[in-house]
């Protein structure tokens, strides 16, 4: 298996670890730019997606976002947005447009996920909870979003895989990352690189599962482990 | 938009848009072919559902790219790559429908059944998939639709339908065939969804509202 020692071969190039164009940067690159990506998008997509639940509106709106977003290849989100504001010669050229496609892509799960989770409160814990004399903000608090959370967090866990998927695609538009070794690998032929830049990928997507789903498990009531198999859980891929 | 480009090309788009179709039916029809035995097999071993629903989500988390990159070196730029990880990614989809809808199949209608004589494969194929068909049928909504968006990457591995188009418009700084690309493809994706969701109707008029 030459293609195997290849692989270890460029792993253990210490030239691949050095400088802009090595793993550390990119790696750091790539999770920094997700990072932002998907706290933006929950900043946006969460308090939406848990508003329109709480109050019971926009569900055509809230459910069909992501239905939308699922149509729109994010390899065409990435190239139309990079041909709206990436004006060549610009600072951040690459960074920016990436940066607003990643956000657009997160934000349809989030806030679909969010509603169906506050819709999919049962109704007569909810009435118990205004008959205990609940205000709306205490009922959202204390009752609607702590049940609402596994459905909360798997948009948050799809969201966050999708966005580190989305942004290995943005190597093929102009941005860096973990996706220019691929991208770089097929442009050179050069198959030990596009293995170790897909590995690595990969790794970041399975970590990124791997970790949200932790903290899903700690911050869930144990009460609401799903014993069922789920498919109001709003899925998205990239 | 440089209409005169769209007009020079008519045939190639056709061809494309057709590529495009080809690749997302035969991944999905695929990803049918094995999600139903995996269904199966989850619902009745209960104890292998947590190891299938495991597998097909870690396949369904690799980034389409990388699950590419990875197949390119030993199958190829070739259909086989595209259609391997393009049928990986409707494995999760296919199969927690398959057995989220068997699973909701109330239990009387169960007994009712064995009661009238029937023998497991006989309740299953007559008695419990036709009422688990808007489920499965949701499921291959979100599947199709999810391969028509991922069949543009394959693009990349020299596949792509639609996709080429997108990536010509990207390597050559052209925005007509990046919009071209683009809407026939989200166009696709939508005819695919309501044609399905017709289907839905036809063959499961009970669920309708």
């Amino acid at each position: 298996m030459s293609i195997l020692t290849d692989v270890v071969d460029w792993f253990t190039t210490a030239e691949h670890w050095r400088g802009d164009l090595g793993v550390p940067h990119r790696l750091t690159e790539h999770a920094l730019m997700s990072g932002a990506a998907v706290v933006t998008a929950m900043l946006i997509g969460l308090p939406l997606g848990i508003w329109l639940g709480h109050r019971g509106r926009g569900g055509a709106v809230a459910i069909n976002l992501t239905n939308v977003g699922r149509a729109i290849p994010s390899l065409a989100i990435l190239a139309l947005t990079q041909q709206a504001i990436g004006l060549r010669g610009w600072p951040g050229f690459g960074a920016r447009p990436a940066f607003v496609a990643l956000v657009a892509l997160a934000v349809p799960p989030l806030v679909t996920n969010a509603y169906v989770g506050m819709r999919g409160v049962d109704r007569d814990v909810v009435e118990a909870a205004r008959g205990m004399g609940m205000t709306g903000g205490e009922l959202l608090r204390r009752v609607e979003l702590p049940i609402a959370l596994p459905l909360v967090m798997a948009g948050v866990r799809t969201a966050a895989v999708q966005v580190v998927a989305t942004a290995t695609l943005a190597a093929v538009t102009a941005w860096g990352g973990l996706g220019r070794f691929i991208v770089d690998g097929f442009g050179q032929q050069d198959n030990a690189q596009i293995i170790a830049g897909a590995l690595l990928v990969a790794l970041m997507a399975l970590v990124t599962e791997l970790v949200l789903a932790r903290v899903q498990r700690a911050i869930v009531s144990d009460g609401l482990r799903a014993e069922q198999v789920r498919v109001d859980e709003v899925l998205t891929a990239a | 938009m440089r209409w005169d480009w769209v007009r020079d090309h008519g045939d190639d788009i056709l061809a494309a848009t057709r590529q495009h179709m080809e690749l997302t039916l035969i991944a999905v029809a695929l990803g049918l072919l094995l999600s139903f035995p995996l269904g199966l097999v989850a619902r009745r071993w209960r104890r292998t559902a947590g190891p299938i629903l495991g597998f097909t989500g870690i396949l369904f988390t690799i980034p389409s790219l990388a699950l590419f990159a990875l197949l390119v070196p030993f199958t190829g730029l070739s259909r086989t790559t595209a259609e391997i990880g393009l049928v990986g990614y409707t494995l999760l989809i296919l199969v927690r429908n398959i057995v989220a809808g068997l699973d909701g199949v109330p239990d009387d209608v169960k007994e009712a059944a064995h009661g009238m004589g029937y023998r497991p494969l006989g309740q299953l194929l007559r008695v419990e998939l036709p009422l688990a068909l808007p489920v499965i049928i949701a499921g291959i909504r979100i599947a199709t639709v999810t391969t028509i968006g991922l069949v543009t990457v394959t693009g990349l591995i020299g596949q792509g339908g639609l996709g080429a188009f997108i990536i010509e418009g990207i390597n050559r700084d052209f925005r007509t065939p990046l919009v071209v690309g683009s809407v026939c493809s989200i166009a696709l994706a939508v005819v695919a969804d309501v044609a399905l969701a017709g289907a839905a109707r036809l063959l499961a008029p009970w669920s309708r509202r």
